[in-house]
């Protein structure tokens, strides 16, 4: 070890921090040394003044009373930082989730499907029918008066018969727009009661037996046959229209349409 | 039940803190230079320790202040805090607290009180003089005997540079002090 690095080593030396084989050498330098020996007797000598005369503050005895009054006011603060409850927080998202889900969903369901809807538009077609001048856009008891009106009105040829001998008298027709399209209405009377008979093809539809539902208090029959969609609406209770359908449908059958 | 939670981390915290509030004093008094400051200081730096007392995982509880006070310092240096720290007439405060110490060591003869009294302030105002970084690492060594590895944790610097900055430290302090009394001596 030479003079230069055990003069940069001194400092370290004095401390102790030398490991023991560098402290070994260093001795070993110092005692045959005498600038390093001079070196070492100030760095003592420093450590010394220091020791005995630099100031070591002492806390005044006001800091603890400081800090444990700042510490009484620092208490309630973990309280009122309180880490936010993520349970109940997560519980209430998952609530509000399902709840909208829930309302979706009732919302969804409570859509109308397009039968009820169409069910919908045939009472109020029906409703609106019976305000005055609205029933008819051809008024004759005559099949072959109304029939050939709808010639050029529509796209199809509504079959037109007339039950006036079952006592349903056919009184007119119709031109009215349903389920989207264009469609023949035949009004009937049983009594006092007004029967609107809409009609249009379905032809790809299969024959189905006369269905019965009410809306409103007005009763609706609809049944399909021959690719002609009918849809029968009235004030008469169910069974008087189910009557009128059977009547209808055996005339139907009796005098099938080209 | 909070309360208790909090009474026992209270005690907790008394307990590890409290016996070294003179070595975090003496450090703050050491960096700010200036007794207002350092009173502030470690109150600052003991409320961040309370509030990270879960962050302190066991250990040197000491070396653990230490930082936090040191940390606290540099941060409020940084944010323009203790700058009024730096004013020079703060050394004759120094003077005036080294009578009454220099008072009980030295015995009853005049000529050593004075010259005591002369070797205190010279050697406060030596370490005063020192460049902070310096200043920092003799005041933890040579008053509170951190060893290197301790200081290395605190200023969070490898110990080879504690070694280093140490040995530099006194060089500076050695030079400041033979300055110092060989102005002395020719004002004589």
């Amino acid at each position: 070890m030479d003079c230069k690095q055990a003069q940069d080593l001194m400092s370290a030396h004095v401390d102790g921090e030398l490991d023991a084989a560098t402290a070994l050498q260093m001795e070993r330098h110092i005692a045959g040394c005498a600038a390093c020996g001079a070196a070492l007797a100030q760095q003592l000598e420093l450590r010394g003044a220091i020791a005995q005369h630099a100031t070591r503050h002492t806390a005044p005895a006001h800091l603890k009373h400081r800090i444990r009054t700042a510490l009484e006011a620092e208490r309630p603060r973990p309280r009122a930082m309180k880490p936010w409850p993520w349970a109940w927080i997560n519980l209430a998202i998952a609530g509000a989730s399902t709840a909208a889900f829930a309302v979706t969903l009732a919302l969804y369901l409570g859509q109308p499907s397009n039968g009820e809807r169409l069910e919908q538009d045939l009472v109020a077609s029906h409703f609106r029918s019976l305000m005055p001048d609205h029933l008819a856009d051809v008024a004759s008891t005559d099949q072959h008066t109304v029939k050939p009106w709808f010639a050029g009105k529509l796209d199809f040829s509504p079959p037109v018969v007339d039950l006036a001998t079952q006592d349903f008298p056919l009184v007119g027709g119709r031109l009215d727009y349903l389920n989207q399209r264009a469609v023949a209405a035949l009004v009937y009377k049983h009594r006092k009661h007004i029967i609107n008979l809409y009609l249009w093809p379905e032809p790809a539809a299969r024959d189905s037996a006369p269905q019965a539902s009410s809306h409103q208090g007005f009763q609706l029959l609809r049944w399909r046959d021959r690719g002609m969609e009918f849809s029968a609406v009235s004030d008469m209770n169910g069974q008087e229209l189910m009557q009128f359908s059977h009547l209808l449908q055996a005339k139907l059958d009796a005098n099938p349409p080209q | 039940m909070g309360k208790y939670l909090d009474d026992d981390k209270t005690a907790q915290f008394e307990a590890l803190a409290m016996p070294h509030i003179d070595a975090a004093y003496n450090l703050a008094r050491w960096l700010t230079r200036d007794p207002h400051a350092a009173d502030d200081l470690v109150q600052d730096a003991y409320l961040r320790a309370f509030r990270f007392l879960d962050s302190f995982r066991g250990g040197d509880a000491r070396a653990w202040l230490l930082t936090i006070v040191r940390n606290t310092y540099y941060t409020a240096l940084r944010d323009g805090q203790h700058e009024k720290g730096d004013v020079s007439f703060e050394e004759d405060e120094h003077g005036a607290a080294d009578v009454d110490g220099s008072d009980s060591r030295s015995g009853g003869d005049p000529a050593r009180i004075a010259a005591g009294r002369d070797l205190d302030r010279s050697v406060n105002q030596a370490l005063d003089q020192l460049p902070r970084a310096f200043r920092e690492v003799l005041v933890m060594k040579e008053m509170d005997d951190l060893s290197y590895k301790q200081i290395a944790q605190v200023v969070d610097i490898p110990i080879g540079t504690v070694m280093s900055r140490l040995a530099r430290a006194r060089k500076l302090l050695l030079s400041l002090l033979t300055r110092d009394q060989a102005g002395e001596r020719d004002g004589l």
